[in-house]
């Protein structure tokens, strides 16, 4: 297989889910929007206190990111799966982990990215200063993608499940722990003043075993899924 | 093959069938025995504990359901990895034999811990990195079984829960060591037991032998269990040993 038609293979699914979720703005403006109401509710029943909203505001502003990945994470193959695609997918020459890849990769693009770039909104809301809004900022960045990843298995194990909704946050969210502990890890360091680069360090090592372990088990289970 | 047994037998269900009814009394007995002695050293032989007095006792129940919870995970992963590469339904139905008795014992180390912690620490429930990766394998032990119950063909639900064993078989680790790590940052060292006084003989023994009692339990309810998988699978099978009332019926005649 040359090196050029696994890119192109990767760019061309990318480019197909990208152009999909523009024609369809809404799903992806959703997950957003779920995530502003969750960290909005915190304060509302934590209450107003600055002190305290500034202490649990990174552990929100992450458990709402996760949550907010873990909602949209039924977009990533049930379309595809449900008119045949998928199928098709599994037929291609280029290896399955690498279309899953392309895919999750798109995902992360209309689900992760927007969180990532609306998160320093948020953590102004908690009172967050400079240096930590850049850290948390980062923290997203570098999890996100990790979350897509991990949550990509999950999604593919329970294609065509009955109560799948539920059933992938079961499987899914004790996955998501390291990646919730280094994350909201490093924006409590930065802000206690120890800084955040450790933590971010092992974000980064979460990404990257993700990245690099995550699609095969996705393809096999979606080769499960698909027999 | 060298030992004179053919191994690759027993990854029929018809060979095993017989092997584990076979098997069961054996470890059943084993167990209990076990059991009874390592429960009487632990309770009437085994010394008073200087600093935490007679509650420590719980760890001779505590400490073996501990161990057994995270060996059987990682028991139940190995098989479902056979399974996968060699297409063997035994090895599934082995890891589907597993789960449930795995997630006893981490109910049973969680529920003990809580036993322990409150006259040691004062408190039900610290969030310690042991107790809180405790908490997240029981998790992981639901999401296996559940996500077996989920899906109504056997066989796609023995290869899916096998992928997400393995898939959590990685994570534990990652997990033990964050959530330590987490712990670590936010607040000082418990009491551990490794800063605690030397444990004596007896206890060690005491310890030992509930471990091998709860090895043995667990033998024997996971081969009994298997035994129930495969009557389930195949309703009625061919192999099972003839009803005894037929034969004293028969006989009778």
């Amino acid at each position: 297989m040359s090196r050029s038609s696994m890119w192109g293979a990767i760019g061309g699914i990318v480019r197909r889910d990208l152009l999909l979720a523009m024609r369809r703005r809404s799903d992806a403006a959703m997950s957003v929007f779920f995530l502003v109401i969750v960290v909005s509710l915190f304060p509302l029943g934590v209450g107003p206190e600055p002190a305290v909203l500034r202490t649990i505001g990174p552990g929100v502003l992450w458990v709402a990111a996760l949550l907010a990945c873990l909602l949209s994470l039924a977009r990533v193959f049930t379309a595809d799966y449900v008119d045949g695609t998928l199928e098709q997918m599994v037929l291609v020459p280029q290896p399955l982990a690498v279309l899953v890849v392309g895919k999750v990769f798109a995902h992360w693009v209309i689900s992760g990215l927007p969180i990532v770039l609306l998160s320093p909104l948020l953590g102004l809301q908690f009172g967050l200063s400079g240096e930590s809004l850049g850290v948390l900022v980062m923290s997203l960045l570098l999890g996100t993608p990790a979350l897509s990843m991990i949550g990509a298995i999950g999604a593919a194990l329970v294609l065509g499940v009955r109560g799948s909704g539920l059933l992938v946050a079961l499987l899914v969210l004790p996955l998501y722990v390291p990646v919730l502990i280094f994350g909201a890890g490093a924006v409590t360091s930065s802000m206690a003043g120890i800084g955040g680069e450790a933590n971010l360090s092992l974000l980064g090592a979460c990404l990257v075993l993700s990245l690099f372990l995550a699609p095969w088990a996705t393809g096999a289970a979606l080769r499960i899924a698909l027999e | 093959m060298s030992t004179g047994i053919n191994w690759a037998k027993y990854s029929s269900p018809q060979a095993l069938y017989p092997l584990a009814g076979r098997l069961i009394p054996w470890f059943s007995v084993a167990a209990v025995a076990l059991m009874g002695v390592g429960l009487y050293m632990g309770f009437f032989v085994a010394p008073t504990d200087f600093q935490q007095g007679e509650s420590y006792r719980i760890i001779f129940v505590h400490v073996p359901a501990a161990w057994m919870s995270m060996f059987l995970y990682v028991v139940m992963a190995v098989w479902a990895g056979i399974g996968l590469g060699l297409n063997a339904r035994p090895s599934f139905m082995m890891a589907q034999a597993i789960a449930p008795t795995g997630a006893m014992f981490t109910f049973l180390a969680l529920l003990t811990g809580a036993m322990w912690g409150k006259p040691t620490w004062g408190a039900w429930w610290v969030w310690d990195a042991r107790l809180t990766s405790e908490l997240i394998l029981l998790f992981q032990y639901a999401g296996v079984m559940l996500l077996r119950t989920s899906i109504d063909d056997v066989r796609r639900a023995d290869r899916s829960s096998a992928v997400f064993a393995l898939v959590g078989v990685v994570n534990v680790p990652i997990i033990y060591f964050s959530v330590q790590w987490w712990n670590t940052l936010h607040q000082g060292a418990s009491v551990s037991m490794s800063t605690g006084s030397k444990m004596a003989a007896t206890m060690l023994t005491a310890m030992l032998l509930m471990t091998l009692a709860f090895w043995m339990y667990s033998i024997a309810i996971i081969l009994s269990r298997v035994r129930c998988i495969m009557a389930e699978r195949e309703s009625l099978p061919a192999w099972e040993e003839k009803p005894v009332t037929i034969q004293k019926i028969a006989e009778a005649r």
